[in-house]
């Protein structure tokens, strides 16, 4: 082997492990996903070691589920309603936290907290203040008259999406908080002193340089957030488990009900495919705006 | 605003954001009240909560820091040699790493799990150390790659091939200089990876179809399924689960700031 040769195998060694690790645990569900979809991969699979190949069935299947067309809706409406809010506050937060006064760096420090703790314990607590009957955000609402009968937050299906994004807003504030105030950051100060010098007013200052200035971060922000949240399982499992009456089944929550519940592996898979086939479309997106950090 | 405003609002603001998880710990505080009968403030605080905790849940704790150390020990062996090679080296082909990493972080769990319970099924790696692991160290290896790099890449190359010159190999080099020039990004990548698999739900549940191997997260999580009248129990477990991360914001608060915004804005 030639010297080159050698040192060039030297190197792809450090890559190695990081290789079969992303092909086995990412590489191989993507395509088996594709491979189980058109089988019949039930619990009988694990003692036969048979998945006959069914075509389109288990598509068919999945499709002609109202169920799944829930989901499908229900994970377009807590995306964006997540998006929307924990972008907004966040935004919101970002922008108070800049201008420097005591303990700023501590509270924006604290603020991180919700994001670190476990999904299952946070969700846990918010079941505990969301309860219809007792939970402390009824008696609040009621002790200050804003309500007069208890709502009920997670049992009735018409507001029970409305709880679980409101919490996945919470949980996701903290992360928009800390980039765009990164964002912000970057901004060039002498920016804001132009803008000062030509007398431009509060709003103005915001439309004219810091929304321009913050865009490419915006961008990340926001595709970020879309990936994070249109999978997310965790939260909707602990907080409804897909409830009451299906309005709160996501695409993922279907994946994890077909598949580890009705052990029907296949029909799992055609929605995984579907959820993945969504994260794809904003994948390309999101490498296009990092184009640099590929080349 | 005056500096004085400004900092009230902001203590405002962070105690409502805050509130959820101050009542987590005063439903902790409160064994034995029914959820309609806690008062706002633990004036009357016990740690009965906590002791049910520590008592069903310890065993859980315990896996939980086996399975989180494990997992981040094995992310940081997997990722560091691959960030050292994406930054530093040049090789035709090396992009489509880089790449996968990147897709890779965007593959939703749940997908992963459907494909990987029914290859550790066949493996034998279902209810196991030796399965849950690996797949919680999964869920760091793309991201900490990804963080690492960009800190690799800025290594001073003198000092790289000063030691080269010197004859050490590739790998003396990484191991004896690259390793600990880099501290700083280790502890930040493990970090992440830690609080990844500590935090993890989906892998726990979906790849265990026993006991045997329960970390904390699917210890609280089996409440649900029973008829509890105990909160404070499930609470304390909940806060018990939740110290890790509050300890680290403490103690790594700069590391883990860095590592938002590294692994994702770049």
């Amino acid at each position: 082997m030639t010297v080159r040769a050698r040192s060039r195998l030297a190197k792809w060694a450090f890559l190695l492990p990081a290789i079969v690790y992303l092909a086995a645990f990412f590489g191989y569900p993507l395509i088996n996903n594709v491979v189980m979809s058109f089988q019949h991969y039930t619990a009988a699979t694990f003692f036969t070691g048979e998945a006959p190949f069914v075509g389109w069935a288990n598509w068919r299947a999945v499709f002609a589920d109202p169920v799944f067309g829930r989901a499908a809706v229900n994970t377009v409406l807590f995306t964006v309603g997540s998006l929307v809010g924990q972008f907004g506050i966040g935004l919101l937060l970002a922008l108070y936290f800049r201008r420097n006064f005591p303990l700023s760096r501590l509270l924006r420090s604290l603020l991180l907290l919700p994001w670190l703790v476990p999904l299952v314990a946070a969700g846990m607590v918010w079941r505990q203040i969301l309860d219809q009957e007792g939970g402390v955000l009824n008696e609040f609402l009621h002790a200050t008259g804003l309500i007069s009968q208890n709502i009920p937050w997670l049992s009735s299906p018409q507001v029970a999406l409305l709880s679980v994004v409101l919490v996945n807003i919470w949980i996701g504030i903290p992360f928009n908080m800390v980039i765009l105030y990164g964002g912000l950051q970057e901004i060039p100060s002498d920016l804001y002193e132009a803008g000062a010098i030509d007398g431009a007013g509060r709003w103005r200052t915001f439309r004219s340089i810091t929304w321009p200035m913050l865009r490419p971060v915006v961008a990340v922000v926001l595709l970020l957030g879309f990936i994070a949240t249109v999978k997310v399982l965790d939260i909707i499992l602990v907080l409804t488990g897909g409830g009451p009456a299906n309005s709160t089944e996501s695409l993922s929550t279907q994946v994890f009900q077909n598949s580890f519940m009705n052990l029907d592996f296949g029909r799992g898979a055609v929605v995984g495919n579907v959820l993945m086939g969504a994260c794809l479309v904003f994948a390309v997106i999101y490498l296009r705006t990092n184009r640099k950090e590929v080349s | 605003m005056r500096s004085a405003t400004s900092t009230a609002v902001g203590l405002g603001i962070v105690a409502v954001l805050l509130f959820p998880l101050y009542w987590m710990l005063n439903i902790a505080l409160q064994p034995g009240s029914g959820l309609a009968a806690l008062s706002a403030v633990p004036t009357d605080a016990g740690f009965g909560g906590f002791v049910a905790a520590l008592r069903d849940q310890g065993g859980a704790m315990l896996t939980s820091l086996v399975v989180a150390f494990g997992a981040a020990a094995l992310c940081l062996a997997i990722s560091a040699p691959a960030a050292y090679a994406l930054g530093r080296f040049r090789l035709p082909g090396m992009h489509l790493v880089l790449f996968g990493a990147l897709v890779a972080q965007m593959v939703p769990d749940i997908v992963v799990a459907n494909a990987v319970y029914n290859a550790y099924v066949d493996l034998h790696l279902v209810n196991s150390y030796l399965g849950l692991i690996p797949a919680d160290a999964a869920l760091g290896v793309p991201f900490v790659t990804v963080l690492m790099r960009a800190f690799m890449a800025g290594l001073p190359g003198e000092v790289l091939e000063a030691a080269m010159v010197d004859g050490a190999n590739r790998f003396r080099t990484f191991i004896s200089v690259v390793l600990p020039m880099c501290r700083n990004a280790l502890i930040t990548g493990g970090v992440f990876a830690f609080l990844f698999a500590w935090s993890d739900f989906l892998f726990a549940l979906t790849l265990n179809t026993t006991d045997d191997v329960k970390p904390v997260t699917l210890g609280i999580y089996d409440y649900l399924g029973v008829d509890t009248t105990d909160w404070s129990a499930v609470m304390a477990t909940a806060v018990l689960a939740s110290l890790p991360a509050a300890v680290l914001l403490v103690f790594a608060q700069r590391h883990i700031v860095s590592g938002i915004s590294g692994g994702s804005v770049k």
